[in-house]
């Protein structure tokens, strides 16, 4: 998703030159290719998140379509103040992009894992948050974040993920889409792990047809395209979050708002685990979001009447 | 014009003290000393060497002043009401339920102010993103960013003090109110800020000292600054007085907090027009 982002942005930039890249000292490797382009256009603003965060509003206050880039919780945690006070209130078009959501830097530990910026994120006003599932629902979500014009929050994951690929037509481009089609259970998932989603879908397949849905643009939430697209009964969400303020907590609080009743099971990220040490798929694996543990649950519920 | 007033820019920030003295009396609001402090240095921005345009302000062309120190809002508004920014009935209405002007400088609702202030230490990045965007376009205009001793406390004051210099935006002008007193008192024997100058230098900014109440001497400093442009940000340290211009108000740090009474207003505005 990295490298999708960093051609898309680019190919954006040629077409419109208020689009500019500050960094936080990260993307090393991804962000060059930019600079390399567009001189003019980047600033890397060392380690100094907060201020980054302040000057972007300051190039979006005059005329400016700033990106912001950087890993996991150091471009929304550390400078949350910025974020809501000079960014959201004042409805700048600033685009946070993190890179790494979720426990993406699994090894590196917990003060490198993005699992509560959803959350964080939701609580603040005029911004849009999306959370693309592959590198094509990348450029789709920078398609749609820099048409719109206003405060955007973008998590990806790292790199190499695969395009999952979608053989239906039930989208709405960078808001819902549907991957794999089937009525006895629905996955809602939103982020790198609806990849592990399709995978558990796919190894049950022989004997259930399970829905597999991404939802790519968590805030603000399509809850009518998306009640009439979920074909179960059964309904699981999975993210790569912690259990509060994330997915879940957006369609409970959206569906409840349109009065559409939706009762669902929900795998998250637990807090027992924040101290653990491993990479991401071990990390996924200790909250039951690995491939195993998605099919092992689906079964489950699948076994219920 | 008086013997005492002699410029416009000082009639600005006498009417701007009775403006501030009666807003904050009636509304039994908090701030009025940070607000008497810096009354002399937004005078000078906004009637004088400040170029923003009332029509377009965030136009590249236009100079921009940003008040970072946000709670020296009643001084904000008065010397923008008084320099023909907006009706100066307006100022009647501070900090009423549903008003334009509120006790933090807030965006939006009259014009001059292009960003909500009050959270300390926002002001110097705004600051260098708006000068950015200046000199990228190759604009001639300048951005002015009003900031309190006691916000240099603030991490994101020293983070930008590094990163403007290393950008080179040289059209960045910060004014800091040095008044020496911040919420509980001497601003040495809080976060001390010594040697302030010579710290503003070792991080490659052009430091100028000035007393902060001394119109015709900043308008020198800032005219030097504009001619010619150096790569180097600017630094104005203007030397003030908390409460400037009311003799009981001048250097206590009560006055951080405390609205006057019917007495001290009227002895307030009594001094004022002994001064005019």
């Amino acid at each position: 998703m990295r490298d999708a982002f960093i051609k898309s942005l680019i190919e954006l930039a040629e077409e419109d030159d208020r689009i500019a890249l500050l960094t936080g000292d990260l993307g090393f490797g991804v962000v060059e290719k930019f600079a390399d382009k567009f001189p003019e256009r980047f600033w890397n603003c060392g380690v100094a998140e907060q201020s980054m965060m302040s000057i972007a509003a300051g190039l979006a206050k005059s005329g400016m379509r700033p990106f912001v880039y950087s890993i996991a919780n150091f471009p929304t945690f550390r400078c949350l103040e910025q974020i809501r006070n000079d960014v959201c209130y004042h409805d700048l078009p600033v685009t946070i992009v993190s890179v790494g959501g979720g426990l993406g830097y699994g090894t590196l530990g917990y003060t490198h894992h993005g699992i509560e910026d959803i959350a964080a994120m939701r609580a603040l006003p005029n911004i849009s948050i999306y959370s693309p599932s592959d590198p094509s629902e990348t450029n789709q979500v920078l398609a749609q974040s820099h048409k719109n014009g206003k405060p955007a929050y973008i998590r990806l994951g790292k790199n190499g993920e695969p395009n999952i690929s979608a053989n239906s037509s039930n989208e709405i481009a960078g808001s819902v889409r549907e991957l794999t089609s089937g009525t006895d259970l629905t996955i809602l998932a939103s982020g790198a792990i609806a990849e592990n989603c399709t995978q558990a879908a796919k190894s049950l397949s022989s004997e259930h047809s399970i829905q597999v849905i991404s939802i790519p643009r968590i805030q603000p939430l399509e809850v009518e395209f998306l009640r009439d697209l979920i074909t179960s009964q059964k309904i699981l969400v999975v993210e790569e979050h912690v259990e509060r303020g994330g997915l879940a907590a957006s369609i409970l609080e959206n569906f409840n708002k349109a009065k559409v009743e939706l009762i669902f099971e929900h795998l998250f990220v637990k807090e027992f685990q924040i101290n653990q040490i491993g990479s991401q798929d071990y990390l996924r694996s200790l909250s039951g979001l690995d491939v195993l543990g998605l099919v092992k649950t689906c079964k489950e519920m699948l076994s219920q009447r | 014009m008086s013997e005492l007033i002699k410029s416009k820019s000082q009639e600005i920030a006498h009417n701007s003290r009775i403006s501030c003295l009666k807003m904050v009396h009636a509304a039994k609001a908090a701030h009025l000393g940070s607000s008497l402090s810096v009354i002399d240095i937004l005078s000078v921005l906004y009637s004088d060497v400040g170029n923003i345009s009332k029509t377009n302000p965030d136009s590249l062309a236009s100079d921009q002043v940003l008040v970072s120190k946000g709670h020296a809002a009643a001084g904000t508004y008065a010397v923008l009401a008084n320099s023909g920014f907006f009706e100066t009935a307006i100022l009647e209405s501070y900090c009423e339920d549903g008003s334009l002007i509120g006790g933090h400088v807030t965006f939006g609702k009259v014009p001059g102010i292009p960003f909500s202030t009050g959270s300390l230490g926002h002001g110097l990045p705004l600051g260098i993103g708006l000068a950015l965007a200046r000199k990228r376009s190759n604009a001639n205009s300048f951005v002015y960013v009003v900031m309190s001793d006691g916000e240099c406390d603030e991490g994101t004051t020293w983070e930008s003090a590094l990163i403007a210099n290393q950008f080179e935006v040289g059209n960045l002008v910060a004014i800091i109110d040095r008044n020496r007193l911040q919420s509980f008192g001497d601003t040495e024997e809080t976060i001390s800020l010594e040697p302030f100058k010579s710290k503003w230098e070792s991080f490659g900014w052009n430091v100028s000292e000035v007393d902060g109440h001394d119109h015709e001497a900043m308008k020198e400093i800032i005219s030097n600054i504009r001619k010619p442009v150096s790569s180097k940000p600017n630094v104005i340290i203007a030397n003030t007085i908390k409460g400037r211009g009311i003799s009981f108000m001048e250097n206590q740090v009560v006055w951080h907090y405390r609205p006057p009474s019917d007495e001290q207003l009227a002895a307030a505005l009594l001094e004022l027009e002994a001064q005019s």
